[in-house]
């Protein structure tokens, strides 16, 4: 038996997979079957029978969503029957969903309205009273009118089968049958927006977009999403010049049709009002907004007089690794141009001294779908839920498809799906834990010293063992090295250790970086060790965090909030304070800011920018400006191509973003192969008086423009508790659940209320990263006293 | 900025924990769900969920709440609304505090055509209540209008407390009702 069969739909004679549905086949042909419950991505519940077509020598009409094709099939989709069966089911439909297309956010985009159009007849028979639904508080995102559904049961698919977890479900029955959670609470995936995009009616709209435009208003750009590695692309609605809304733009290799809330909501942090909107420079302490050319001349001449006072020392550049490989590049050969040698973009990352030996750039060391072909997976340092939702995604179809994800984490994080082994270790541990695994593994890994030493010293575990065993039984295993990995001081070893562990394993290795380009900054040359393309330098800078502790007379900062995006805040602030000149360029102007910088130069985010981001599996996508920045603001590239010229340098005359591109590709073409090979790195001495503080990153805490985004920081998720241990912990420091604390680190001292949390393991504190509340603080992992206040 | 905003109108809700559970399931029910459980395959617990809301309606004199469904989803690690749904769903369930007998009037359509509605008004009159309602006294509910209850021969039919009456009269509705405790 072959495996197509063939099938005549309203006469065209077609090919189709044998166990294809009639709809999937007709889709695939472009002939248009009306639908409501059947979704692509979703399993099948064929509850609306708005698909019903007719099949030759079926009795009755048969749903197109749910009627598997058989060879010889002859579907007719708009014949008498079916075109009869289509408009009494839509009758049906109508009949208790409310006339009010003039005020519901879907009208325009809505499929019942569309559908209504082609099936529905002019006038409604139903003279009876229509049901009214009470609407649902769904939390900040999204909006409800339950009297519009329909009960395709498409979000509650979606919970189930996509965000799993299923919190929408149908309760009652009958006539009385709503969907809902039943009892009052906010549904709370990092995904939940998809369910505004699955329901083909308005009964799920978004909540910050309600009221705000109708659909036929907006022009739609595409871009592509600043807050993560992935890059989702998406369509940016726009009206007037401003971002209206966000919604998915469907690219089966990177995101499919979904994204994250965080690249759903996060524009509205574009209209914060701390928005830089002109020039700004500082003189004898006074701010005044100025020209951008009287700005640029400041700004030079500070950097100018910076360099002929201290030569290559003068200034340490920090660049944000959301900036794009054009602003990375241009900014790079700005300082460069200058004879200058301290710029980076590893704003968290605490340990470096591995760098000479890693690859071109970091990588996932497969691609994004490749992922969900992994039958075994050992997260390290890794929560991807809430780091990197749409990979997440990726791995959880793997996990369902039967793949062993494992994890060694320094908590014990929550994941929507199976987790087949888990090591859960303070972060001082995890060299320890992550030793054990590797010394558990049958085939003998090849060791360089100092990992050696640490893997003879490792204890034996029968956890560690059978990951170890499970990743080398496993035909396509990976081994994903975290956020937490690139922030731990011992992070060269962690990396030596991994790669060690995939080479006895045969597994693949990647890494899962921070910001939307971390790759594209790397391969730009954003860093202080090698040049665009991973040319050597002759005269090596200083990293990320050396520019800080040996603090630099001026500082050069992109896109960046050091007190929040930086792994050692307090570091940080009294570097920037103590500096003579800080030139920034920024798209937001904040009170810390006002204080140590002494010239802003208003650049335009995500969104109002053109540029390239290279995402996590190395691809490079890139995006035109949605809209025009805002008063002065003006895309960073153009700024810098200008500033250039402003200094005197040599080859600042790019005409197009894509020029710059282009300069970068080629120098990446011509890159000399780079030997990777990950040597061991220093242990570090915990002290044993002190816990170990993981300063975790959360979710919608990311990046300047999320921070800012005012719906997503009313979700649980960015609902800041205080410094949270477990309770055995709690018990020997005396700390009670609610009670407050003093939390010191080095001379930082705050007052925090403590919260019980026995996902933690023993001798770690949790105090998230990124948060104002802890932008006077040490590093995110480091030691950390906690006592009753 | 938009940090310190308060949490608006969002309840966060902790899924209920399994020591929890055994705590408010008395160990009648447990045995009982524990018992249906292990019918069905591990990775299809969901399937006990009607006969465990039989059990924790049972230890709760006749209805459920919102506690004792949680407790349910618990104690068989399911999502919660699983369980609402199922305990929504299905009319055996009461979600608030109802009489002690229930009583339902089939009014779908073979009884209604021998004059079902009629006896529901009888019966409203005579208790003092609508559908819907229990009796003051605790003794009666009358439970919200029931399906074909598959009994069309003997139509007009009402079932109280699981079992059948055929062929009503207002004077057999007296005799039935009246005997109730
Ligand atoms: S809310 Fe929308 S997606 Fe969910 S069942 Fe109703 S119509 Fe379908
Ligand atoms: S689309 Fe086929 S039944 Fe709903
Ligand atoms: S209609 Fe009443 S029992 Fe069937």
């Amino acid at each position: 038996m072959s495996d197509t069969a063939s099938i005549e739909i309203d006469g065209r004679t077609l090919e189709a997979p044998r166990g294809a549905m009639i709809i999937e086949v007709a889709d695939r042909h472009g002939i248009h079957i009306p639908r409501f419950c059947y979704h692509r991505k979703l399993s099948i519940a064929a509850n609306c029978r708005m698909c019903l077509v007719e099949v030759e020598k079926a009795p009755k009409p048969l749903p197109a969503c749910a009627t598997p094709v058989m060879d010889g099939m002859k579907v007719r989709t708009a014949s008498a029957l079916a075109a009869g069966a289509q408009k009494a089911v839509m009758e049906f439909l109508l009949i208790n969903h409310p006339l009010d297309c003039p005020i519901c956010d879907q009208g325009g985009e809505c499929e019942l309205q569309d559908v209504a159009m082609g099936y529905g007849r002019g006038v409604s028979r139903f003279s009876e009273r229509k049901r009214v639904v009470a609407d649902k508080n769904l939390g900040p995102l999204i909006a409800t009118d339950m009297t519009r559904c329909i009960h395709c049961t498409r979000c509650v698919r979606f919970g189930e089968e996509i965000a799993g977890m299923p919190e929408l479900g149908a309760t009652g029955r009958g006539e009385h049958m709503e969907i809902g959670t039943f009892v009052e609470q906010a549904v709370d995936s990092e995904m939940s927006g998809n369910v505004i995009d699955v329901c083909p009616v308005g009964a799920l709209t978004s909540k910050p977009f309600r009221f705000q435009a109708r659909a036929w208003e907006m022009g739609s750009r595409d871009t592509v999403a600043p807050h993560d590695a992935v890059g989702s692309n998406v369509h940016v609605h726009v009206m007037g010049g401003r971002v209206k809304r966000v919604v998915p733009r469907e690219n089966e290799a990177v995101n499919e049709v979904w994204i994250s809330d965080r690249d759903r909501f996060s524009y509205e942090g574009l209209y914060d009002e701390e928005r830089l909107l002109e020039p700004m420079i500082r003189r004898n302490g006074e701010w005044s907004a100025c020209g951008w050319e009287e700005a640029l001349a400041f700004a030079s001449r500070g950097l100018r007089s910076l360099v002929s006072r201290h030569g290559a020392d003068a200034f340490g550049t920090l660049v944000s690794p959301n900036a794009s490989v054009e602003e990375a590049y241009l900014l790079q050969k700005m300082v460069r141009g200058l004879g200058v040698s301290d710029i980076d973009h590893r704003l968290r990352d605490a340990d470096f001294s591995d760098q000479e030996q890693a690859p071109l750039c970091p990588s996932l060391g497969c691609s994004l779908a490749e992922v969900e072909t992994r039958d075994a997976v050992l997260l390290v340092g890794a929560w991807p839920r809430k780091e990197v939702p749409i990979l997440n995604h990726r791995l959880r179809k793997a996990s369902l498809a039967g793949a062993r994800v494992m994890v060694l984490n320094p908590a014990d994080y929550e994941f929507n799906f199976r987790v087949d082994g888990r090591i859960v270790v303070s972060p001082d541990a995890m060299v320890d834990a992550l030793a054990s695994v590797l010394s558990g593994s049958a085939a003998p890994a090849e060791l360089c010293p100092g990992v050696r030493e640490v893997v003879d010293g490792a204890s034996h575990s029968e956890d560690a063992a059978a990951i170890a065993s499970t990743l080398a039984d496993a035909d396509h295993a990976s081994l994903l090295l975290g956020p937490m990995v690139a922030r731990h001081p011992e992070g060269a070893l962690l990396r030596a250790l991994a790669r060690a562990l995939a080479s006895a394993t045969g597994a693949s290795l990647g890494q899962l970086t921070e910001g939307a380009n971390a790759a594209g900054a790397w391969l730009a040359g954003a860093l202080p060790h090698r040049g665009p393309g991973g040319r050597s330098l002759e005269r090596p800078g200083r990293d990320a965090r050396s520019m800080l502790r040996d603090a630099r007379p001026g500082y050069l900062l992109f896109g960046i909030e050091p007190e929040l995006d930086c792994g050692d805040p307090a570091l940080a602030l009294s570097a920037m304070r103590g500096a003579d000149f800080v030139a920034v360029f920024t798209a937001y102007r904040s009170e810390a800011m006002s204080r140590y910088a002494d010239v802003m130069l208003p650049i335009a985010p995500y969104a109002e920018n053109s540029g390239t981001f290279v995402n996590l599996e190395g691809r490079w996508q890139s995006f035109e400006a949605a809209v025009r920045p805002p008063g002065e603001a003006r895309p960073g590239w153009k700024v810098l191509r200008v500033m250039g010229n402003v200094l005197d340098l040599e080859g600042f005359d790019y005409l197009s973003a894509e020029e710059v591109r282009g300069e970068v590709e080629s120098l990446v073409e011509q890159a000399a192969p780079i030997r990777a090979a990950w040597r061991s790195g220093e242990r570090t001495p915990w002290p044993r008086e002190a816990l170990c503080r993981l300063g975790s990153v959360p979710l919608y805490a990311a990046d300047a423009i999320v921070r800012r985004a005012p719906a997503l920081q009313q979700t649980r998720d960015a609902a800041f508790a205080g410094v949270s241990l477990n309770s055995a912990a709690a018990a020997r420091l005396g700390l009670e659940d609610g009670a407050r604390a003093t939390v010191r680190q080095g001379d930082a001292c705050i007052r925090l209320p403590v919260f019980i949390d026995d996902r933690l393991p023993d001798g770690c504190a949790c105090l998230p990263a990124g948060v104002p509340q802890a932008a006077a603080l040490g590093p995110d992992i480091g030691p950390m006293h906690v006592t009753p206040a | 900025m938009p940090y310190d905003a308060p949490i608006a109108s969002l309840d966060i809700r902790m899924p209920m924990s399994r020591v929890e559970a055994e705590g408010l399931l008395t160990p009648h029910t447990r045995e009982e769900i524990d018992h249906w459980a292990a019918k069905y395959p591990a990775a299809r617990r969901r399937s006990a969920v009607v006969a465990a809301l039989r059990a924790a309606q049972h230890q709760n004199g006749g209805h459920l709440n919102e506690a004792l469904m949680d407790a349910v989803a618990a104690y068989l690690n399911l999502p919660p609304i699983y369980v609402y749904e199922a305990a929504s769903f299905y009319s055996m369930f009461e979600l608030r505090p109802v009489g002690r007998h229930s009583v339902s009037v089939c009014t779908n359509i073979s009884c209604m055509l021998c004059g079902a509605e009629s006896i529901v008004e009888y019966i409203e009159k005579k208790l003092g209540i609508v559908t819907g309602e229990s009796t003051a006294d605790g003794r009666i509910y009358l439970k919200q209008e029931e399906e074909c209850l598959a009994a069309c021969c003997g139509a007009p039919m009402m079932m109280v407390d699981h079992v059948y009456h055929e062929h009503l009269t207002p004077e057999r509705v007296d005799e039935i009702l009246d005997a109730l405790e």
